[in-house]
């Protein structure tokens, strides 16, 4: 197996240009859950020059929406998986535009057009496998603040501080190498 | 006599079981898949997947966040006397297990997108009765999340386009929904009846546990040519490449109009969740599937 890299925000282009397509990947430090409604919303705000409750330049966005059991201590995350992220494709690129997002965490992948336009502005493209929720929330260590729950726990912003969550792949790098497009038996 | 509480009781421990653990023969399905792999991320996604069922085997999680909506299919036999309201008590089942397990609270409005937090609502859980004889009494229960859902389609296929056109449509589907469902998925697919009875069918094909071949022979060897077919595609666990796109096809069939040739596919994700409960003597027992 390639060798496991160490990934914290805040992440610098330079860092985002040394991860390949293929690369294993352990994530620590701070990251936001956002999926359907909250990309809705947090491009009505920035499209009318409104901040986002917390600043996502150089950061990292997770497509998950979390299974949340309610303790008497707060909420605790008991399954956290990533959700499809070629739901968000026709936002995607004007959201990584707008927040300056560094690193997307998701499955699936995007579509070739939004993989292109992700590369080009310098924003990789990680995953995470799809169902193994139990497994990503071990790595949660602590969530730090939840935005949005309005939108409900699902759709909320969740901003979590995660220790070595891995495996996480490389699928689409900022050469616009593809893994989705690769095929490889 | 059965009473309300028991039936309930059996419903949310079906609920719990599919939501925490996946059928042996799906687990065995994934580690013959894994032997079979040589490309190394591959390898990696089935690892990841078979240690994420231990973490929630042993800690009694849900599989995965997306605890999907339950989808009961109920065989009721005509001589069974029964006091209690199966509809009422699998949806106060649906809202126990919610809270209890807990599964995420995925049932909104589909129009305000209001979120019922129960997992209950209008139409809300799925029952399929179908009625059979006797006094017996079988619950079958699927957990389907979105992302293989999403994926479902229907082909009103033109009447005599027969076996090739079926198999070409079902693997242009799996082609074309690639990493998105969760592969290696298990496809069901559903061959005539009527639009609706055709989904229908891909759906309750699903039901059948992979190691089990179909009755029918014939569908037995498309079933066969097809997954041979569909793991050339490429597409790999999680889509990422690999000889594993899907654990099974899985077909059902039904007659249809003389001008008619439906075909249904649903996915259903690797998480596979699946759970059974049968009546014996007055006990409503669940079978570890």
């Amino acid at each position: 197996m390639a060798k496991l890299i160490e990934l914290r925000p805040p992440l610098s282009d330079q860092k985002i240009r040394l991860l390949k397509a293929g690369d294993i990947v352990s994530l620590s430090g701070t990251i936001v859950t956002a999926r359907d409604k909250a990309y809705a919303r947090a491009l009505e705000l920035l499209r009318s020059g409104k901040k986002l409750p917390i600043d996502l330049r150089n950061g990292i966005v997770y497509h998950c929406g979390p299974l949340v059991r309610k303790t008497p201590r707060g909420p605790k995350i008991v399954s956290a998986g990533p959700t499809t992220s070629a739901r968000l494709n026709d936002i995607q690129v004007e959201f990584v535009k707008r927040t300056g997002v560094k690193a997307l965490v998701g499955k699936g992948g995007v579509s070739e057009d939004v993989a292109r336009e992700l590369a080009h502005l310098g924003c990789v493209y990680l995953t995470f496998t799809g169902g193994a929720g139990v497994l990503a929330a071990q790595a949660i260590e602590k969530v730090e603040k939840v935005f949005w729950q309005d939108l409900g726990a699902t759709e909320a912003l969740w901003v979590l501080k995660v220790k070595d969550f891995k495996p996480l792949v490389v699928a689409i790098d900022t050469f616009g190498d593809n893994l989705y497009l690769r095929k490889k038996i | 006599m059965l009473t309300k509480s028991e039936f309930q009781k059996t419903a949310v421990e079906m609920l719990s079981r599919a939501a925490t653990t996946l059928p042996k023969d799906v687990v065995q399905a994934l580690k013959l898949c894994k032997t079979k792999e040589t490309n190394k991320i591959a390898r990696l996604q089935l690892d990841t997947m078979l240690c994420n069922l231990g973490l929630a085997k042993k800690l009694r999680s849900s599989i995965c966040q997306d605890t999907g909506i339950p989808i009961f299919f109920v065989k009721l036999g005509s001589e069974l006397k029964l006091s209690l309201d199966i509809n009422r008590t699998l949806a106060d089942a649906v809202r126990e297990a919610t809270q209890k397990i807990p599964l995420r609270a995925n049932i909104v409005d589909p129009l305000s997108r209001t979120n019922t937090g129960t997992n209950v609502g209008e139409g809300q859980p799925i029952v399929h009765f179908e009625l059979v004889h006797g006094k017996g009494l079988q619950i079958d229960l699927l957990i389907k999340g979105a992302g293989a859902e999403n994926w479902s389609r229907l082909f009103m296929l033109k009447p005599t386009a027969g076996e090739e056109a079926i198999k070409r449509a079902v693997l242009l589907t799996i082609e074309e929904a690639a990493g998105q469902p969760c592969p290696p998925t298990i496809v069901g697919v559903g061959i005539g009846g009527s639009g609706d009875i055709a989904c229908l069918l891909s759906k309750k094909a699903l039901l059948r546990p992979l190691g089990r071949k179909n009755p029918d022979k014939k569908l037995a060897r498309i079933e066969f040519e097809l997954k041979n077919a569909a793991n050339e595609l490429g597409i790999g666990p999680m889509g990422l490449g690999g000889r594993t796109t899907v654990l099974g096809i899985r077909i059902a069939k039904a007659a249809c109009h003389t001008a008619s040739l439906p075909l249904a596919i649903n996915f259903q994700c690797w998480a596979a969740r699946r759970a059974s409960a049968r009546l014996v003597g007055n006990k409503l027992k669940v079978e570890a599937p």
